[in-house]
């Protein structure tokens, strides 16, 4: 078996008294698409934040590629984070810089490509999330919703990740957009063979995409297995969380009441 | 031979040259970003000295990303090379490359000389924008200020107590430091001219005159657009980004009197008290220097003071602080409302705002200069 691309082995986090992880484990295999589901308030963000390398757990290791995240000499640590991709809940797009300065940054800061190189790069990035070459010199302000979330997406693409790592990809999208954008993770999923570990409320998007479920409850996580496994789960948040979806199902024709 | 070391054990990517000489080039390992950025200087280099006929054999590439694909199309000139051998899992990004390429990235353009006639006109139109909206905002706080006067339960007193505390009080330590700094600097050096006449005693005259009149009401309206005029465009800009503001007029809270008003008000108040503080602060401070420099006691410099500087110059000093507060706040204001909702507006606009709060104050000064010119001067 090859190594796991994450690996987080005795997470523990705390901020001041309130325990948020207690000896978290969790594995990514190569070419899952892992969903990170949990109350709001257990530590879901923070444990993305962990992976990200922003923030560091009390105790516990984070192994990203079979190494710790946090190790090594600088350029070490940087070569790493450039492994991986992150889509910001918000896009964080940098405001200052229009659509094709934000995809090439990335590119311009490592300063191994050349100009002719980084336009290629940029449009073939436009192309892949499905923008026009005209959007490039829009400015994020401009932009709709669904666009900051592909540009964003275009410039976690940028450095070629093998991870990408997502924060309520279609959190503030409406339902056509979001299925739109879900089609599009999971095409770039199967064309660049990507892993993805993403945090989302949408169980729409978690049906759609998720190899995985990895359920965060207890301050651990307390199952990572397929969908139907985990819609089979005995656990209260599981029950909870999926019995939304199929009341939602069974409330749906009553709603349309006649008057 | 090998041209670039190879090792195929952890999928460096490489170039292999035929032995043949005929110009065959063999491509192996992972092409992609991260592995091809050590040694891209070295692959760059193989790659320019291919000849342009040159045979492609990709076929032992083992993984291909754009960045790969675009390094070996741009060392293709962007198009096919006549003969390749690409496996079919290669030729598809390839082919997605040139789709994209047919469309070139759209780029700023170059400025024609016409381009700048527009800027020139632009700018006229954007600084009447300026001089419109100040007018306007202005105007809205008179309305305000009359409303007011009807309806005294509407005052915005907390407001209004909160930022005289925040610009007044608050500044007054770093406005008597600079004040008695200044006043040293001051008196030090006009010492050392009067000696030379045996003029010492004037050296009242001079600091009087120049500080009370002058200098301590501008040198805290320069103070005061640094600290207060620019976090007061900071803070309206960043409600502006977050909404706040849209937020406020939802619920039918006038901005102007909620926002504008208190802080106009509050800087219209501390400002001659601030002005007040600073030259007496300045004047200490030349009092001190004066002392030591030129022997002259505390008691005598006190004593001639009011009778050197006519009591009309304090009323000017005071009146220059209450109009200087006033433009400051509302420039503050008129900056802050006008962010754009993105990081670049928020600093662009604290800057102008600190910059033409200070140029505005100095060119009142100069006319408050002429206006006053024979009143308080006792010669």
């Amino acid at each position: 078996m090859s190594t796991p691309i994450v690996d987080l082995q005795g997470i523990v986090t705390r901020f001041g008294d309130l325990l948020v992880h207690d000896g978290l484990e969790l594995k990514v295999e190569r070419g899952d698409i892992v969903s990170l589901i949990g109350g709001s308030g257990s530590g879901k963000t923070t444990l993305l934040r962990h992976l990200i390398g922003l923030t560091a757990p009390v105790s516990g290791t984070v192994m990203m590629f079979g190494e710790p995240l946090l190790s090594g000499a600088q350029h070490e640590q940087r070569a790493r984070r450039r492994r991986f991709g992150v889509l910001f809940q918000q896009g964080a797009l940098f405001s200052a810089l229009n659509v094709s300065q934000n995809i090439a940054f990335p590119l311009r800061e490592l300063r191994v490509a050349s100009q002719a190189e980084i336009d290629a790069l940029v449009l073939r990035k436009l192309a892949m999330v499905e923008l026009e070459p005209a959007h490039a010199l829009l400015m994020p302000s401009e932009l709709s919703g669904g666009m900051i979330k592909r540009v964003a997406l275009a410039r976690a693409l940028a450095l070629e990740p093998e991870l990408l790592l997502l924060d309520e990809p279609t959190a503030g999208l409406d339902p056509d957009l979001s299925l739109s954008f879900v089609e599009l993770i999971r095409s770039l999923h199967r064309r660049l063979h990507l892993t993805i570990v993403l945090v989302t409320h949408d169980i729409d998007t978690l049906m759609a995409l998720s190899t995985k479920v990895a359920v965060l409850a207890d301050r651990k996580i307390v199952s990572c297995a397929p969908v139907e496994e985990t819609i089979a789960l005995d656990h209260p948040f599981v029950s909870r969380f999926f019995k939304a979806v199929i009341d939602r199902r069974r409330i749906a024709p009553v709603a349309g009441v006649q008057d | 031979m090998s041209a670039v070391p190879s090792d195929r054990a952890n999928h460096r990517p490489g170039i292999r040259i035929d032995p043949s000489g005929r110009g065959v080039l063999r491509l192996h390992g992972d092409w992609t970003l991260r592995l091809l950025t050590p040694q891209i200087r070295a692959i760059r280099q193989h790659l320019r000295t291919a000849p342009p006929d040159a045979r492609w054999v990709l076929d032992e590439v083992t993984r291909l990303d754009s960045f790969g694909a675009v390094l070996l199309w741009q060392a293709w000139r962007r198009a096919w090379p006549a003969d390749l051998s690409l496996p079919d899992d290669l030729r598809a990004l390839f082919e997605e490359i040139a789709a994209s390429d047919r469309q070139p990235l759209p780029q700023q353009g170059l400025r024609t000389p016409a381009d700048h006639l527009v800027l020139l006109g632009r700018a006229a139109l954007h600084f009447r924008d300026h001089v419109l909206d100040f007018v306007r905002l202005f105007g809205g706080i008179v309305l305000d200020f009359l409303h007011l006067l009807r309806t005294p339960q509407d005052w915005p007193l907390r407001e209004i107590s909160a930022n005289v505390f925040k610009v007044g009080v608050r500044a007054m330590p770093v406005a008597a430091l600079v004040g008695f700094l200044i006043g040293v600097a001051l008196s030090y050096l006009s010492a050392l001219q009067l000696r030379a006449y045996g003029a010492d005693v004037f050296i009242v005259n001079i600091l009087g005159l120049g500080i009370i009149r002058e200098l301590g009401p501008v040198l805290v309206s320069v103070l005061v657009a640094g600290r207060s005029g620019s976090a007061m465009t900071a803070q309206l800009g960043v409600m502006r980004v977050t909404e706040e503001i849209d937020a406020l007029a939802a619920m039918g809270v006038s901005r102007s009197l909620r926002l504008v008003l208190p802080k106009v008000i509050a800087l219209s108040i501390a400002m001659p008290l601030l002005v007040l503080w600073t030259s007496a602060m300045a004047l200490f401070g030349g009092m001190v220097s004066a002392s030591l420099q030129l022997g002259l006691t505390y008691g005598f410099f006190i004593e001639t003071l009011p009778g050197v500087v006519p009591l009309a110059n304090l009323y000017i000093a005071l009146s220059k602080g209450f109009v200087f507060g006033l433009l400051i706040a509302l420039i503050a204001c008129h900056f802050g409302l006008r962010v754009k909702p993105n990081t670049e507006s928020l600093s662009a606009n604290t800057t102008a705002s600190v910059v033409s709060a200070i140029t505005i104050v100095i060119l009142v000064d100069a006319i408050f200069a002429i206006a006053t010119r024979t009143i308080g001067v006792p010669f």
